[in-house]
């Protein structure tokens, strides 16, 4: 386009803090009528922060979010919502005993008291956009009642109900299958037509690819990179956040104990959060003594994965621990045979003192098995006894992540399982995390499940790997392997 | 014409026309305890509103209750006819009602439950204080009462708890009552569709109070007297929640039948003595446990299954 289109939507010097930590930094862009803005980033990068701040769900410590030409920032939600903007959730919690119809009609309301029924016209036109997002037929059925595609297209219907000028859609193509995801892709082209500004919010550049003509890459709340999405998939930093750096393989051939029995068994395993997919027929298995690495991106079904062997969410299937059967068993049983799983959450309690939380970690041991656990963790992260009396929540985010895998090392556990151990920090913490779970694999015979979406982190300790993507596996290897076989793919 | 068809409105239907022709074929005893029941539903509804609606957790119905109650009996002791204290009482109760928002727009959850509690201790505490005027745990004596005849007070309990049931419900089903669902079930996503949240709750506290308070300053007169056990205690509160969900949360009309169900039986199982509030406290768990949605809830289930 020769001709300069004045932006819909202006975001310049965008700032958040919450409390210490930074999470949005003079972050800005622009978003033209008709246009698509893939704004992605990893977990904990700061991106859903800007779309709150954009629909004023946050209020920003400093930066202008203009809207044809107006500054909304920190107005309330909801007249930022009637001044133009609309947004997409990722969870819809439609009202559960009105129609479909009647929750479309919902958006079409005006913010009134008084007015006590609905206009005559807004039934008609609810019941154009049901049609025009795939729902006439299913009109006057009750949300519980419908699969999960039909209730993000409900969502999209109460955007598009109020014909927003700037519209937010969070993850858009999150539980859907490939068919339902070209019909979404549709609907979000349909909003670029009728000359929408459109900001898709997503983890990778992968699933936005397709539809974006511009895309703004975040990490620790700083943009990192910005242009076509060809331009960011291959830009460096980029490629240093999602894959890491040069991809380095150290397996141990002396593991080769494939003839064994695995210690832990999955085999099918599909779960579902509602109507949503979140594993298919995954099968995986851990040998003794082995380091095994699940990579896949944010969303790809690690957690649930790691949830469904802790016992904390139901699936089908089976998983075997040891040879004997994990289903319907309760969670703490799980964590008492020897899984042991470190949440990508972390779960410190935070008020204790660092001391404390180790201690609560060994609480099953014997005393003197305990002092030489503690003092055995306290070896493997120094950093720790230094800060031993420190409460927790004062800790860097790299120290907390270190706490939590020592305090699930007090466990003793006979499988370690790690949970994006990387989420948040900075790359030189990476190095020390890096460093201590390598000592961990040189000088113990401990098991670790470890999954990640940085590879370069997962792949140099891992013994053998497996790709999730999309709720499935897609590859299994050796880490030497990976890099030749899935490294270009992967993003 | 499918409403036709179902059992619902024809049973709600023989209902209405069985209290409606009350007065011809019972008692004055049973009158009383139907009229009593009538002030308590509305009592229900009211609360129906802000809980099944709105999604505020409030435990403080009584405080805009007894708010009415106490001050249209004040009013009467200083001169006041009957017509200008209820109007007095739902004033209060109203700006009682905005107080107790006040938290709700700052607290989430258990801490506004927790605030709303505290405010009817208050209020119970401020009764006890002042007795030389509010006749502290006796109760205030009204020299005023809406009529000494049975039947009289029955058809102005059956005309309140009518007239409410019509405002409430149709509330309930109009574009506001759409809109108070949609910030109960998640406050981000109704200001995302531009509803100015704060403003309809307050609007949801402000119309709950004022039928609290009517139905509060209503059975002040009905009885002769305003009373810490009839219109403020922490009991009442547990038997307005009680009803609302044995009736159905989120039905209005649940927790007309719920409220109703409640005082009628706690007096047909009143040769039961202790055990009578044991038996009902007993149902209500059963039924709070095996059917959440309660008694409407479960007629709308099942209906959606079929």
């Amino acid at each position: 386009m020769m001709l300069a289109t004045a932006p819909t939507l202006d975001v310049s010097g965008l700032t958040k803090r919450f409390g210490g930590l930074i999470a949005v930094k003079e972050i800005g862009f622009t978003i033209a009528p008709g246009e698509i803005l893939g704004l992605i980033g990893p977990n904990g990068s700061g991106k859903s922060t800007v779309m709150k701040l954009i629909m004023g769900i946050e209020r920003p410590d400093a930066g202008t979010v203009k809207l044809a030409g107006t500054d909304i920032a920190g107005w309330p939600t909801h007249r930022i919502a009637r001044q133009g903007v609309g947004m997409v959730f990722q969870h819809s919690r439609p009202l559960p005993r009105q129609t479909v119809l009647e929750n479309i009609k919902l958006a079409l309301l005006p913010d009134s008291l008084f007015r006590l029924a609905a206009e005559p016209h807004v039934d008609h036109r609810a019941r154009e956009i049901a049609e025009r997002v795939g729902l006439g037929a299913v009109m006057h059925r009750r949300p519980p009642t419908l699969p999960f595609a039909d209730l993000r297209r409900l969502e999209m219907a109460k955007a598009l109900a109020r014909n927003p000028k700037v519209v937010l859609v969070d993850e858009p193509f999150a539980g859907l299958t490939s068919g339902e995801v070209a019909v979404f892709s549709e609907l979000i082209e349909g909003f670029r037509r009728e000359g929408h500004a459109v900001l898709l919010v997503d983890h990778n550049v992968k699933s936005v690819a397709a539809m974006v003509d511009r895309v703004l890459a975040m990490y620790l709340g700083q943009r990192i990179a910005e242009g076509t999405a060809e331009e960011v998939m291959r830009d460096e930093t980029v490629r240093r956040v999602y894959i890491g750096g040069k991809i380095e393989a150290h397996p141990r051939k002396e593991l080769d104990n494939k003839g064994g029995e695995a210690l832990l068994d999955v085999r099918g395993v599909d779960v579902f959060y509602g109507k949503a997919r979140a594993l298919q027929e995954v099968s995986l298995h851990v040998n003794t003594g082995e380091f095994v690495s699940v990579v896949g991106l944010n969303g790809a079904g690690k957690t649930t994965l790691f949830n469904a062997i802790s016992g904390l969410v139901p699936f089908a299937g089976d998983i075997h621990w040891s040879g004997n059967s994990l289903n319907g068993r309760d969670p703490a049983r799980i964590a008492r045979e020897g899984i042991v799983q470190c949440p990508e959450t972390r779960e410190l309690f935070g008020d204790m003192s660092v001391r404390e939380n180790l201690d609560l970690g060994g609480q099953h041991l014997p005393r003197a098995h305990r002092e030489e656990q503690l003092n055995w963790l306290l070896d493997l992260f120094p950093i720790l006894r230094e800060r031993q009396h420190q409460q927790a929540v004062t800790l860097s985010g790299g120290e907390q992540q270190m706490l939590a895998i020592a305090r699930a090392l007090m466990m003793r556990p006979k499988l370690l399982i790690l949970d994006e151990p990387t989420l948040g920090l900075a790359p030189v913490i990476l190095e020390q995390l890096s460093n201590a779970l390598g000592r961990l694999r040189e000088t113990t015979p401990i098991t670790v499940l470890l999954g990640e979406q940085n590879v370069t982190f997962a792949l140099p300790h891992a013994d053998r790997v497996y790709v999730l993507e999309h709720a499935r596996v897609v590859w299994e290897g050796d880490p030497e392997r990976f890099a030749a076989e899935m490294g270009a793919g992967y993003l | 014409m499918t409403l036709l068809r179902r059992p619902g409105p024809w049973i709600g239907l023989l209902l209405v026309l069985l209290a409606a022709t009350a007065p011809g074929w019972l008692g004055a005893y049973y009158l009383g305890v139907l009229s009593t029941a009538y002030y308590f539903g509305v009592f229900a509804m009211s609360w129906d509103l802000l809980f099944g609606f709105a999604g505020e957790v409030n435990f403080g119905p009584t405080f805009m209750i007894g708010t009415g109650a106490y001050a249209a009996g004040l009013m009467n002791n200083a001169g006041f006819g009957i017509p200008l204290c209820i109007a007095g009482g739902a004033a209060a109760a109203v700006v009682g009602g905005l107080i107790l928002a006040l938290p709700a727009l700052r607290l989430r959850g258990p801490y506004f439950g927790l605030v709303t509690l505290v405010a009817v201790l208050l209020l119970l505490d401020c009764i006890v204080i002042f007795a030389g005027v509010t006749g502290g745990e006796i109760g205030m004596m009204v020299p005023s009462i809406l009529s000494v005849s049975a039947v009289t007070n029955y058809w102005y309990a059956f005309g309140f708890l009518a007239i409410s049931a019509v405002i409430l419900f149709g509330l309930s089903r109009s574009s506001l009552g759409l809109i108070l669902q949609a910030t109960g079930q998640d406050r981000i996503g109704a200001a995302a569709l531009g509803f100015n949240v704060t403003k309809h709750k307050l609007a949801a506290f402000c119309i709950s109070a004022l039928f609290s308070g009517v139905a509060g300053a209503m059975i002040t007169f009905y009885e002769g007297i305003a009373s810490v056990d009839t219109v403020v205690s922490l009991a009442l509160t547990v038997q307005i929640v009680i009803a609302v969900v044995f009736g159905g949360r989120r039905t209005i009309v649940g927790a007309i039948i719920g409220g109703i169900f409640l005082i009628l039986f706690n007096e047909l199982l009143r040769p039961l003595g202790q055990l009578n509030s044991l038996v009902v406290s007993g149902i209500a768990l059963v039924v709070i446990i095996f059917f959440p949605d309660g008694a409407l809830g479960w007629m709308f289930h099942s209906r959606d299954e079929s």
